[in-house]
């Protein structure tokens, strides 16, 4: 299926104060990948994806979602294909209830008023928000709206899934949901994080940026395992990757679970 | 600022108010639009002079609200409000129009004051009963009904936008200036050079704002058509609804109903 392919060649961004974002990005994912943008803050991670959909002009370079090229025509047929999570998602939520914003985009596409509402039940249940369905965006803690934000754009099925940070601000409990809920997506998805061990998790590839360039590419593990790149890049290792805070030993690598021996010197077992 | 926001937020629960279920509530769109239009278009066709005749009007409201179960204390409040601007406007009557126009007891009113509180009262009528129109149907679907009612598409969405813009630009007002507020140190006299600052950046974090949600509409399919998930159409209740009390403001207006009651009862007690 190359319906699912985001191309990016030569991407240059300059904001109209001059500051240049990205200098030279290119990469290609192809359908099915999970990649992880990860980056220093201003690296440039934000403006990237905001060309996926659209919303930024390239100064220059080109992007191909699929077959389609980006430009002014092709626009709402890509952003359909592409589902984006805002950094913030009080961008993303405009409508008087919960549940109003999430049919939103189900309503635009010309689904019926009955096919509506199971949908957006569905996409609230996978977020774990079904219970908000009534109350107004405006009211909700800042993980409950992230949560929304995700459902409103889930709820479009999108053939490529986009997120800014989207664990940024979620407890352990919805961090785990939401890990679980990209691992089972079916199709492309792209995200950027500074949370390092899910990107170890979920993604088999990862794109680091520096200073608006793609600075490497390539597997999640050998990247990680790159120190040099890791600091020249600001970045550290994953936790679950450095060694046990309490007695020093390794752990496996891309492994959750902890060393043994730090239960036992923690004094739980007695 | 802080009462702005609030009050602005308050609006917002205007527009949840129609989410409520009731006999109004289920009424088409267009039908309510179409009263209230009768309703205002009488009220200010009204000479400036006319007081008595204005208060029979109030039975429309009072109806309503009943009848939807609104909450007629927030509806009073929303109200209140506006005073304010309305003294402005009408303050400099009772100055310029000293002629005096009737006499209650030995007081002469001159014809300033009694076009003074005929503005109060037609503001707080037509204000009043826009509020109730939004708060029994929701901003959105007023749009919609004034769309297939004839107007422009274009300018539907124009409002719709604007709307949104007020609550954009009310919260972006509140957080900025609690952001001022917390770093002056208690300090009372803030300085004109951090307000005038402060303004020039709330338009411009506004206007991105306002750029981005529209952007979050768009990727969700937003093509300028509106849906809502109630389904009505224009059928026998809703023709009856603008009917009986379109008849009714017609009558009101054509005969001085207060006049005529005045005459009932001094003709039934000589
Ligand atoms: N609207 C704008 N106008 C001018 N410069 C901008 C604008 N938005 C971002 N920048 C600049 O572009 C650079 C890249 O910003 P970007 O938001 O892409 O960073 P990021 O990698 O997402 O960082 P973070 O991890 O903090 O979210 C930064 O130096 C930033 O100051
Ligand atoms: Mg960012």
């Amino acid at each position: 299926m190359s319906h699912h392919i985001v191309e990016v060649k030569n991407l240059r961004h300059v904001y109209s104060d001059g500051t240049v974002a990205l200098k030279d990005a290119s990469f290609r994912i192809t359908h099915g990948e999970s990649v992880g943008i990860i980056g220093a803050n201003g690296a440039g991670k934000s403006t990237l994806l905001l060309h996926l959909n659209g919303y930024l002009e390239p100064t220059s370079g080109n992007i191909r979602i699929g077959d389609i090229p980006l430009s002014k025509g092709t626009l709402p047929d890509i952003r359909r294909t592409v589902g984006m999570v805002f950094q913030d998602p009080d961008d993303q939520l405009f409508m008087p209830t919960v549940f109003d914003d999430v049919a939103f985009g189900p309503f635009n596409l010309g689904m019926a008023v009955a096919d509506v509402e199971q949908r957006v039940t569905e996409v609230l249940e996978l977020v774990g928000a079904n219970h908000l369905r009534d109350k107004p965006p405006y009211n909700l803690s800042g993980g409950e709206k992230k949560r929304v934000a995700i459902a409103t754009v889930l709820s479009m099925s999108p053939d490529i899934l986009v997120m800014d940070e989207p664990t940024n601000g979620l407890d352990p409990f919805a961090r785990r949901q939401l890990m679980a809920l990209i691992r089972d997506f079916k199709h492309t998805r792209i995200f950027t994080s500074h949370d390092l061990d899910m990107v170890l998790e979920l993604c088999e590839r990862v794109i680091v940026l520096h200073e608006g360039e793609v600075w490497a590419d390539g597997p999640t593990l050998e990247i990680f395992n790159n120190e040099k790149l890791l600091a020249e890049c600001r970045l550290e290792k994953p936790l679950s990757m450095q060694g046990c805070p309490i007695c020093g030993s390794g752990r496996l690598a891309g492994s959750a679970i902890p060393c043994p021996k730090s239960y036992a010197s923690s004094g739980f077992d007695s | 600022m802080d009462s702005i926001n609030k009050a602005v937020l308050d609006l917002k629960r205007l527009d949840l108010l129609a989410n409520n279920d009731s006999s109004i509530h289920r009424l088409d769109a267009r039908a309510k639009v179409l009263v209230t239009c009768v309703f205002i278009i009488c009220i200010v066709s009204y000479g400036r002079y006319e007081l008595a005749a204005l208060f029979p009007f109030f039975i429309f409201p009072a109806v309503i609200i009943a009848l939807a179960d609104l909450p007629p204390l927030f509806i009073a409040r929303k109200i209140a409000l506006l005073c304010p601007f309305v003294l402005v406007v009408g303050m400099f009557n009772p100055v310029f129009d000293r002629e005096v126009l009737l006499h209650l007891g030995s007081f002469a009113v001159s014809g300033g004051w009694v076009s003074f509180a005929s503005i109060v009262v037609r503001s707080i009528l037509t204000v009043g009963a826009a509020f109730i129109l939004v708060g029994v149907t929701g901003f959105t679907a007023v749009c919609q009904a004034l769309e297939r009612l004839g107007m422009p598409q274009v300018f539907a969405v124009q409002l719709l936008f604007l709307y949104r813009y007020i609550f954009v630009l009310t919260e972006e007002a509140g957080r900025a200036s609690r952001a001022r507020e917390l770093r002056a140190c208690g300090k009372k006299g803030l300085g004109i050079r951090s307000f005038s600052s402060l303004i020039g950046h709330l338009l411009l974090r506004t206007w991105q704002r306002a750029e981005r949600i529209h952007m979050a509409m768009l990727a969700r399919g937003f093509t300028g058509a509106f849906h809502a998930h109630r389904q009505s159409h224009f059928g026998k209740s809703e023709l009856m609804f603008v009917l009986g009390w379109s008849t009714l403001f017609i009558f009101l207006r054509l005969q001085n109903a207060s006049q005529l009651l005045g005459k009932l009862v001094t003709g039934l007690f000589p």
